[in-house]
């Protein structure tokens, strides 16, 4: 399959960039047995958090545990450099909790470096693509500034904010991808002559501090979970110290500076034309819209065990830098603050996701995959998340097979690309438990058993992990299959304590902890047997057991899900052309082009009779075609 | 969509009557024009007198022809109307000639709601509604169809709808952004009573569908009372009288007998029964029975009361006492004194009947109209239900989520598939 020779050397797979989602797609492809090159402006970037120095989250943590299902990075990098581990919504449901670490900076980072340095198939150039080579809508091959022309048989773009990356500090504008390091301008034109829609958007960064010129005694301390939850099953222990952060608050004095300086602002002062996004708002944003606040919380996060700096978590902003350095001292402990860095808002072009197939490939160019940033999403989660497919599918087809995509009833990964490429993107995206429908189904502690056998399949898993997991996977059926066989009459329940209805019902042991206040430890003193199990073990079936009733009924869901998905819009179906249909719901089908009536459903503003309507059409389509 | 053929079809009652019309809808009416009417076109949405021929130029009949140009038509296709004279040999005359015209075809049921549908001239909710109002036998039913043709049980529904999503945005709120502080923390009790506010609207509208299904069911009305107390004369007289009599159904047995009457533009149902008293006869006894059970569904009961045996005691929502053979005999404290056989106390029967139906069969509200409806609206309160009595706030998502996509199910959000065969098939030709 793979040839190199010294004229045109030749890879499977060539992916571009060195972010989240660049490292995820080579290291996959790699996996995968594609001979692939991972090109990066620098060998030093790989693994470079821009932002904040974290990994997980609610809804991202689950992204995380899936990466690390189908045998990624991010998960075992972060066990490896995290240095606060907390599991966010603990006092809530399983199906919401998200594990979070802060991360050392420089840890994460050479994890990253080694973990890629360990795999096989993958070798980094330090390079730069500066054209693509695409005939009759096919990828051929790649163009580097240095190594010349490269044969490939597929290629994933990752350049996160690179492309036309405009950086603003108040009035001042330079053109970075990210600060300090150049943009991207070729590929501009590569997407203009294959006609892919480009969108602009806006994201921001908070200044970094010194941390010597923090008074941390003057402040509230938020210290690391007892004992820390990795993300990686493949993770037996959490080895690096783990440390405090501490909490400040914006004040009145601290509002009223940004107030009288928002003019100032590249956001406010008009020069920003992308949209930024609604859950992330800068400092300025949210003293505009909920100024009525008194005050608006600030973690302070060490960057590192040995880093000198701070990233203040709540104060991404585009003001000049004197007013950068006035409202960071306003707040308690930062009165003598010190900026290292100053905060920046970044403007950068993105492709419209609904450019894409659900297998991350282009529309317009068979072999071309994106992922990350450049497809309109923000948070390293959803780089990497979306990186994983794309080698997965960047190796398909080199290696002649066809792409493959996950469902929204499977994974947090499936919600979404599907999420992307159905409905576009109006502002940065972001992963939150809300937008999984079967969020109950589809959680953090099961992203194994949904997706590593989906791995398996593909081939993206490795051998260790494989045997890890088929030894876990009987050991679940194995305690699900001792509890519901092992049964308890409700007065016998009763007679034990359990907090069941005296109905005179038989319930198994599996039933029983689907019963609010009943634990695995409850029912160890009626059947011992059941300790003989792993905590791990125990605690996954626990939480399925808690939430069967609700599984069995999610299941009818998945199944009209499915049969929508199986619903294919006809591709000659002229959406365009549909009477009935307002101009704006016709615009929104015509650039979204669904492939299914499960993907239409979807569509933002998509109404019931709409697709009612759209359904009618599609039947009369396949019925005339069938007669 | 544009349909590449044009369909016909009699959109009027059947044959003979005063008028017959013919319905004919699709790309190739301004074609067609010239060769029934001799007029290059007709001006649109007026009614032209046109004589219309045959192929050989012979007049078929002098005609009242309407063009609706597309899309302002009923159909959203070019539509002709031809209002002929309604004998069989008329219009027998036209189908025949129509069917030698090319892209021309007789129309299946529905069709034309069909294709009203797919040019987004009606939504579901819409259509569903219009099926009623063309099978519509009375002045009630034809207003409750009306009421939710022009999309007010949508409105109700997207309205409750949008109320739903906002409760659940709430909590997700708190599920997704729990680490940030600007989500205030204690929350759920006011939750939970919005929750149960919404649940308690819905539940006030379900009360209206027994409204509904009166009205398009038909109002019951059981007449029992002891043999030979005079029922089936009462039953006849009534038939006599009341000229719009839609069907004679027979019972599901021989011994109950239902008869369809319009009463004040209220659809009845009048069911006779076996006479009620004590029986050993197994046969009769099971002619009782049933008669037991008709009483107990009945909307109103008419006990009959010829003096001769005491009256049975009975429960229904309504019950008149009706002194019958009042020619024959005096009547005591009753409720109505009648005569069948004079029509003595007749006109003061009805009267009382149409009280009761009045303030029983009256539309106040927007109500649902369907078993569909109800069944959706069921669910989505058994959710809401749920959602107020669960702790966890994922499963409180859980169920509201359940419940929202109840909502989104009543205006077709999801399980269209199913739904359209059904509604189709109700319809029929032509309409």
């Amino acid at each position: 399959m793979t040839h190199v020779k010294q004229d045109h050397p030749s890879f499977d797979v060539i992916v571009v960039g060195g972010g989240h989602a660049g490292v995820e797609a080579a290291a996959a492809a790699a996996r995968m047995g594609a001979v692939t090159a991972l090109v990066t402006l620098s060998a030093d970037n790989l693994g470079v958090m821009s932002c904040n120095p974290a990994i997980g989250g609610l809804g991202k943590g689950q992204l995380v545990r899936e990466i690390d299902a189908l045998d990624g990075i991010m998960g075992r990098a972060a066990d490896m450099a995290g240095i606060q581990f907390r599991l966010l919504n603990r006092s809530k449901g399983p199906a919401v909790r998200g594990p979070r670490t802060q991360a050392d900076r420089k840890l994460y980072a050479q994890a990253v470096k080694d973990l890629v340095a360990d795999q096989a198939n993958l070798h980094v150039l330090a390079d730069e693509v500066v054209d693509l080579d695409i005939r009759d809508g096919r990828l051929k091959g790649a163009h580097l500034k240095h190594a010349g022309r490269l044969n490939c048989g597929a290629v994933v773009l990752t350049t996160g904010t690179f492309l036309r990356g405009l950086i603003h500090i108040g009035a001042d504008q330079i053109v970075a991808g990210r600060m300090g390091e150049q943009a991207t301008t070729g590929l501009a034109a590569t997407f203009n002559r294959l006609g892919i829609r480009l969108g602009r958007l806006k994201t921001g960064t908070p200044p970094r501090l010194a941390r010597a010129s923090i008074d941390w005694n003057a402040l509230e301390k938020q210290a690391a979970d007892e004992t820390p939850t990795p993300f990686s099953t493949m993770t037996t222990s959490i080895t690096t110290p783990q440390i405090e952060c501490a909490i400040t608050r914006t004040n009145e004095s601290s509002h009223r500076i940004i107030r009288d300086n928002l003019h100032r602002s590249a956001m406010y002062g008009g020069a920003i034309e992308g949209v930024g996004p609604r859950y992330c708002p800068s400092i300025e944003d949210k003293i505009v819209r909920f100024g009525d606040r008194d005050g608006h919380q600030i973690f302070l996060e060490p960057e590192g065990l040995d880093s000198d700096l701070v990233y203040p978590n709540g104060v991404s902003t585009s003001l000049p830098i004197d007013v950068q350095i006035a409202f960071i001292r306003s707040m308690a402990g930062l009165h003598k603050a010190e900026i290292v860095q100053p905060g920046y808002a970044i403007e950068y072009d993105h492709v419209d996701p609904r450019d894409l197939y659900a297998s991350l490939e282009l529309r317009a160019c068979q072999g071309l995959f994106l992922a990350g940033q450049i497809n309109g999403t923000t948070g390293y989660e959803e780089a990497g998340a979306q990186g994983i497919l794309a080698g997965v599918n960047a190796a398909m087809r080199s290696g002649g097979r066809a792409p493959v995509s996950v469902s929204r009833s499977d994974a947090y990964i499936g919600v979404m690309i599907d999420d992307l490429t159905t409905r576009g993107v109006t502002e940065p995206y972001r992963m939150f438990t809300s937008r999984a429908e079967y969020r109950l189904s589809i959680r953090a502690d099961n992203a194994d058993e949904r997706l590593t056998p989906l791995g398996l399949a593909w081939g993206v898993v490795s051998k260790e992990r494989a045997s890890m997991f088929a030894e876990r996977s009987a050991a679940l059926a194995d305690l699900r299959g001792v509890l519901q066989a092992s049964v308890l009459s409700s007065s016998a329940a009763i007679k034990l304590g359990l907090p069941v209805n005296a109905d005179g019902k038989v319930r198994s042991g599996y039933e029983l902890l689907g019963h609010s206040g009943i634990g695995l430890t409850d029912l160890d003193r009626i059947w011992p047997g059941l300790q003989a199990f792993s905590p791990t073990v125990r605690e996954l079936i626990e939480i399925e057991a808690g939430y069967a009733v609700y599984l069995e009924r999610q299941v009818n869901d998945i199944e009209r899900l499915r049969k929508q998905e199986t619903l294919a819009i006809p591709s000659d179906l002229d959406l365009g052309a549909i009477v009935g249909l307002s101009n704006e719901t016709k615009a929104k089908l015509v650039k979204a082009q669904p492939e299914t009536i499960a993907q239409a459903a979807r569509i933002e503003g998509m109404t019931p009779a709409a697709l009612s309507l759209l359904l009618a059409h599609v039947q009369r389509k396949r019925d005339s075609v069938a007669a | 969509m544009r349909s590449t053929t044009t369909i016909y079809a009699l959109s009027s009652g059947s044959l003979p009557a005063g008028v017959a019309v013919v319905r004919i809808s699709g790309p190739h009416v301004p074609s067609i024009i010239p060769q029934l009417t001799g007029r290059p076109a007709l001006e649109p949405r007026r009614a032209v007198l046109c004589t219309v021929r045959d192929e050989t130029g012979s007049p078929i009949d002098d005609a009242l022809c309407l063009h609706f140009p597309a899309p302002a038509s009923f159909t959203g296709e070019d539509v002709l109307e031809i209002q002929l004279h309604g004998s069989r040999a008329v219009t027998a005359a036209l189908f025949r000639r129509l069917a030698m015209l090319d892209g021309l075809e007789p129309a299946e049921a529905g069709a034309f709601t069909m294709r009203a549908f797919l040019n987004g001239r009606i939504d579901l909710t819409a259509a569903e509604a219009l099926s009623d109002l063309l099978v519509a036998e009375t002045d009630a039913q034809r207003r409750l169809a009306l009421s939710n043709a022009d999309g007010a049980q949508r409105r109700l529904y997207e309205t409750w709808r949008a109320e739903l999503l906002s409760i659940w945005a709430r909590i997700e709120a708190d599920l997704d952004f729990s680490d940030q502080d600007d989500v205030p923390p204690e929350f759920g009790d006011a939750v939970r009573r919005q929750i149960g506010d919404l649940a308690e609207q819905i539940r006030i509208h379900l009360a209206g569908f027994r409204v509904a299904e009166i009205v398009n069911e038909g109002f019951h009305i059981v007449v029992a009372g002891a043999p030979n107390s005079g029922k089936s004369s009462l039953i006849n007289y009534l038939a006599r009288r009341e000229v719009a009599i839609v069907t004679d159904i027979p019972g599901t047995t021989r011994d109950l007998i239902d008869v369809r009457l319009d009463i004040g533009g209220h659809l009845v149902r009048i069911t006779d029964t076996a006479g009620m008293r004590g029986t050993a006869d197994p046969v009769e006894k099971i002619g009782v029975q049933r008669a037991e059970a008709a009483v107990r569904g009945a909307d109103l009961v008419l006990l009959l009361d010829d003096g001769d045996a005491p009256l049975p005691a009975i429960e229904a929502a309504h019950v008149l006492k009706v002194s019958s053979k009042a020619d024959l005999r005096p009547t005591g404290a009753l409720d109505v004194p009648i005569s069948a056989k004079t029509g003595a106390g007749m006109d003061h029967l009805m009267a009382r009947i149409r009280d009761i139906l009045d303030s029983t069969a009256k539309i106040h509200d927007t109500v649902p109209s369907r078993q569909r409806h109800v069944a959706h609206l069921d669910q989505c309160i058994a959710a809401l239900g749920r959602a107020r009595r669960v702790e966890a706030f994922e499963i409180v998502a859980e169920e509201l989520r359940i419940a929202a996509d109840a909502l989104g199910r009543l205006t077709g959000a999801i399980d269209v598939e199913d739904l359209l065969g059904d509604i189709f098939s109700r319809f029929c030709i032509g309409k």
